[in-house]
């Protein structure tokens, strides 16, 4: 998938997906510079957090990509460490692009689509910054530009992958700890992946993919070690539509006892005195 | 602890971060140029802290509009139901058309105030490009709109009949009007708990079920207030509405205190807490006490019947600005979508005590 030639060879109507390997990550922030200088998104500061080396903070309208800073566990001999520095994990976080997407069924306006190669766009001639994608989101991607009145977040580099180019991130990332490819074959790659890395002793390596939540499975999996609490990423994703026929329920119920009281009130003591 | 702490420090070479750390904790700040620190001790991310104790979940990005919307919106569709049932049923016709033109003017004031939250309102009308039954929000813009152009029907019909007795075209009017504002004043009225409660923020989707309730029994109460104050305090009809609504609000309101989860925490602590408790408090016992009195007082009835709807008017808006006021709150809760204890993980920070030892 992420040979040395420029085309991905991959046609509209092929699912893919980015693989981000925190294993593989140097924390260089590459693929935020990139998918900032390819998409003309706004710098965002650079200030540390202070909690970390982290100057991003979190995925918003003008981050589509975040390098997260983790300390892991000392762990000697594995990526060469020396027995008393700490591992730093990097994971670049980036929109889940989730099978069920929250973010794409609360859209009023149908901005929000989902693209030929599965993934979820935000059409900014639609959006008219309703805001009900920002808190329809279980990633806490999607945001609203309050200068600018729309919402925003990461494309997919859908227009690169049309012309059959990658992402810009995954275009630049160094180490190639961004994979860009086939959903079905970089699953296939992930597996491949984790048992090299158990093999090599790093026990805690996992995949995040949560395809047993409501969200049914995400666009953008991510290696990571460890719990993915860590990593800010919810153990249990939950798409908000699963809340709807509850409350519709509840709703109509109520609705019904309304109309009963008010006709019983206006039966019983209609006429005035 | 602490002394767990300072050796793990020691024992990793990023002094530079050591050295934010140290003066984070022992400042409160960290006073340097490039340096955005506060409060201390600034966390590790673990899966006790989550990444940093940063939240996961987007604030919510609504203006002051929105709540104000949920309260004008829930007096008006249930002022669409009252105008359209009650002179059918109850005979009282200056009552009955009071109620109408109050709902066509409240939705008419209930889109300007969501048009104006938007962040680009001069695209409103992209939410009637689709209708997506998956989306509250879609839902709600068509109900909006329907029910907008039937109470503008039946207040059109009232004007018709100044002009021309017995015109057919006012019957029509009426006839549309009055259904239509009863089918779609029942959703408008109490939609916007479902709304808020379909949403990834957790004080709201933890009461899905109750908010709907909540906030159609508020905006039914607001209803009957607004009538009142506008003089109709002769109807015992409307006063028995306001006994009904105020008791539904009370239950709601005891559930509410009685359900012990962390996730509600923010409607019991805080402004956000104080705004629902108070809100509760003002749409429940409260009115239902001035209620009763008001049927026992010859001289005071009117003035009891009046504190009343002004009761359960600013309770409602208590609630709405409650409720939106504790959803952002609940967002900033970074333990809950990590499925984190409140107390943290009791076998982690063991682990991690021993790796510092």
């Amino acid at each position: 998938m992420s040979g040395a030639t420029d085309h991905t060879g991959i046609q509209p109507g092929e699912v893919t997906a980015f693989l981000t390997d925190s294993t593989l990550c140097i924390g260089c922030k590459a693929c935020e510079v990139a998918c900032k200088e390819w998409n003309g998104i706004e710098a965002d500061g650079f200030d540390f957090k202070g909690w970390s080396y982290d100057n991003t903070g979190a995925l918003g309208h003008s981050t589509w990509r975040h390098v997260k800073f983790v300390e892991g566990k000392i762990s000697p001999g594995v990526g060469g460490n020396a027995s008393e520095q700490i591992s730093w994990e990097f994971s670049s976080d980036v929109c889940k692009h989730c099978e069920v997407a929250g973010c794409l069924e609360a859209c009023p306006t149908g901005s929000l689509v989902r693209t030929e190669f599965g993934s979820v766009y935000l059409q900014p001639d639609i959006c008219n910054g309703c805001a009900y994608c920002v808190i329809s989101c279980p990633f806490g991607v999607v945001q609203k530009n309050e200068d600018d009145g729309r919402a925003f977040k990461c494309t997919f580099c859908t227009d690169r992958q049309k012309a059959e180019l990658m992402p810009a991130c995954a275009k630049a990332c160094p180490t190639e700890s961004i994979k860009f490819g086939r959903l079905d074959e970089l699953r296939v790659e992930a597996q491949v992946r984790l048992a090299t890395l158990q093999a090599r002793g790093m026990t805690d390596a996992r995949l995040y993919d949560p395809i047993e939540s409501s969200v049914k499975g995400i666009h953008s999996m991510f290696i990571i070690r460890g719990e993915p609490e860590t990593y800010n990423l919810p153990p249990r994703p939950e798409v908000p539509t699963v809340y709807l026929k509850e409350g519709w329920k509840s709703a109509a119920i109520e609705a019904v006892a309304m109309v009963g009281a008010v006709c019983a009130s206006f039966l019983l003591f209609g006429r005035k005195g | 602890m602490s002394e767990g702490q300072s050796s793990s420090r020691s024992n990793f070479r990023e002094s530079r971060l050591d050295e934010i750390r140290r003066e984070a904790e022992e400042f409160g700040t960290v006073q340097k140029p490039g340096i955005r620190a506060a409060g201390a001790p600034l966390p590790k991310a673990s899966p006790n802290t989550g990444y940093y104790n940063q939240p996961l979940f987007k604030e919510p990005q609504w203006t002051p509009l929105v709540p104000l919307y949920f309260f004008v919106g829930g007096a008006a569709g249930s002022l669409g139901v009252i105008g359209s049932l009650a002179d059918l049923l109850g005979g009282d016709d200056a009552l009955a058309r009071k109620a109408r033109h109050m709902a066509t003017a409240g939705s008419a004031i209930s889109s300007v105030l969501l048009i104006a939250d938007l962040g680009r309102p001069s695209r409103f009308l992209n939410m009637l490009r689709v209708f997506k039954p998956q989306s509250a929000m879609s839902v709600g813009s068509w109900v909006l709109s329907g029910f907008s152009a039937f109470a503008a029907a039946s207040t059109l019909a009232d004007i018709l009949d100044t002009q021309i007795d017995g015109s057919p075209i006012a019957t029509f009017l009426r006839t549309v009007g009055r259904t239509g504002c009863t089918v779609l004043g029942m959703p408008f009225h109490n939609y916007t708990g479902v709304l808020i409660g379909a949403s990834v923020v957790p004080v709201w989707n933890n009461r899905i079920r109750s908010l709907p309730r909540e906030f159609g029994m508020s905006g039914l109460q607001s209803a009957v207030g607004l009538l009142e104050l506008a003089g109709e305090t002769e109807s015992s009809a409307l006063n028995a509405i306001g006994v009904f609504a105020a008791a539904l609000e009370s239950w709601e309101g005891l559930e509410l205190l009685r359900t012990r989860d962390r996730a509600l925490s923010p409607t019991k602590e805080g402004v956000a807490g104080a705004l629902v408790q108070t809100g509760g408090i003002l749409s429940g016992p409260v009115p239902i006490a001035l209620r009763l009195a008001s049927l026992f007082s010859r001289r005071n009835r009117r003035g009891l019947r009046k504190a009343a709807a002004l009761s359960g008017i600013v309770g409602s808006l208590c609630l709405r600005y409650g409720w939106v006021a504790a959803g952002s709150a609940s967002t900033r809760d970074w333990k809950i979508p990590l499925d984190i204890p409140e107390a943290g993980r009791v076998e982690a920070s063991a682990t991690t005590s021993t790796v510092a030892i």
